[in-house]
């Protein structure tokens, strides 16, 4: 993967996703990234993406430069995301770029001549975050194949969801359940490239899933407000749903949640999204190891 | 052309646009940027019947010739058009259009969150033909299929 850009999941072979797996869960040296500087460019507020990245960079020994919003840069006196990312090439060994626009990544790649990692842009992309979600989905059931799957949220407008489920056809799942609520369904666009065993549904299928991944409803990129007032609050997993739940069910979420995902069910076995969000330390430096190491 | 009689005669030197699907001439027009102001002479005709289509349109356009760009332009909308080079009243070269692998800077990305929309960033957009019948293109940048409806060279 040396000097490769990481822009969309399925740019990837199972194969690479495995190795990188394996990568992942073991030991690092701690010097893998000496004399390499990464810059973050985070055009939209990010938590977990950022800090996570700055982690796996600093435990590999390197250094990091960047912002983590627009604001503060030139981007606000005018200056083009083209010129931002032509500039950083100049300075960094490699470049990991989250922006509110479609295709940024994509253009950056085009631009630069270092490597490129899409950390999330738009509605559609974010290879890093289905990297980590398989990854905690192998580490703890041993495999990514044949689960039965269920993807629980905003289908529409979530790039994590959207990536996730992408991901899955790299794999061999058992079966994959696509649970939204009225008007966040995923796109036409989305299912005709699902070469898999899936199906539109209700929660009513709770009781056959392996695996249970939330997502949030994506209030900041609904066209219409009141559109996102009429679904808010209509899914939420809580111990009275998770009574008829398999003993093994693992649930994801990629964070932040609002109120998809009761606090209680943080206690049960079930809860799997605070060690997803660790995982994305140790998966993003192997990335980077990878990468440019 | 079979129609038994020429409804527009035959041109000197030019272009002409057979097979059109019936009712795009204007659009084909539209492509080639001919308002009519330039001073071509252009035939136009519309609606007339044929033996592969059932109806059609032709455009006629004298000593204009056409680049590859209109030409990729043409099949996004006319994809059964013919193209016919018209020298000294003879049909030197007849050829059908058709949509290349790759499409750039003729047809915008419908998805306005599209870095290619975004005037600052001055993308020429550029789209893979995932389709050719019916026509069905994938953007490089943001990876928006759009169908047929939807695309406007």
């Amino acid at each position: 993967m040396r000097g490769r850009d990481v822009i969309c999941i399925l740019d990837f072979k199972r194969s690479e996703l495995e190795r990188l797996f394996r990568i992942a869960s073991t030991r690092f040296e701690g010097d893998e990234l000496r004399g390499k500087v990464v810059a973050l460019a985070f055009f939209e507020p990010s938590t977990r993406t950022r800090l996570s990245f700055e982690t796996a960079v600093l435990r590999l020994g390197g250094g990091y430069i960047g912002f983590s919003s627009a604001e503060g840069t030139s981007i606000q006196k005018g200056e083009s995301f083209s010129d931002t990312i032509r500039m950083l090439d100049a300075y960094a060994d490699a470049i990991v770029v989250r922006h509110r626009i479609e295709g940024a990544a994509k253009l950056a790649a085009e631009l630069a001549e270092a490597p490129v990692i899409n950390a999330g842009d738009g509605s559609k992309r974010h290879p890093t975050q289905a990297m980590i979600d398989l990854y905690t989905v192998w580490r703890e059931k041993g495999s990514v194949d044949g689960l039965t799957y269920g993807v629980l949220g905003d289908l529409r407008y979530g790039r994590a969801a959207r990536s996730f489920i992408l991901s899955l056809t790299l794999f061999n799942p058992k079966r994959v359940y696509l649970i939204a609520p009225k008007g966040l369904e995923p796109k036409q666009e989305l299912l005709e490239r699902l070469k898999l065993d899936y199906e539109l549904t209700d929660l009513s299928v709770l009781p056959e899933l392996d695996v249970l991944y939330v997502t949030r409803i994506q209030k900041e990129r609904f066209p219409d407000p009141a559109e996102y007032e009429r679904v808010k609050g209509s899914y939420k997993v809580d111990l009275k749903l998770l009574e008829d739940a398999k003993g093994g069910l693992m649930i994801l979420h990629p964070l932040p949640r609002v109120d998809e995902i009761d606090p209680e069910v943080d206690r049960t076995e079930h809860a799997f999204y605070f060690k997803q969000a660790a995982n994305g330390v140790p998966v993003r430096m192997a990335l980077l190891q990878e990468v440019i190491g | 052309m079979n129609e038994k009689k020429l409804i527009v005669s035959k041109i000197a030197n030019g272009t002409v646009i057979d097979h059109i699907p019936a009712g795009k001439a204007l659009k084909v027009l539209k492509i080639l940027g001919i308002t009519g102001e330039e001073g071509y002479r252009v035939a136009l005709v519309m609606n007339v019947a044929s033996d592969r289509l059932g109806r059609k349109d032709i455009v006629k356009v004298e000593d204009r010739f056409l680049s590859k760009e209109e030409v990729d332009r043409i099949a996004l909308i006319a994809p059964t058009a013919t193209i016919n080079i018209i020298r000294d009243y003879k049909v030197v070269e007849k050829r059908e259009v058709e949509l290349p692998d790759v499409i750039e800077g003729i047809v915008k990305c419908i998805n306005p969150n599209c870095v290619t929309n975004q005037p600052r960033e001055h993308v020429k957009p550029r789209f893979k033909v995932l389709s050719k019948k019916p026509v069905k293109l994938e953007c490089h940048y943001c990876g928006e299929v759009m169908g047929e409806g939807e695309i406007a060279p």
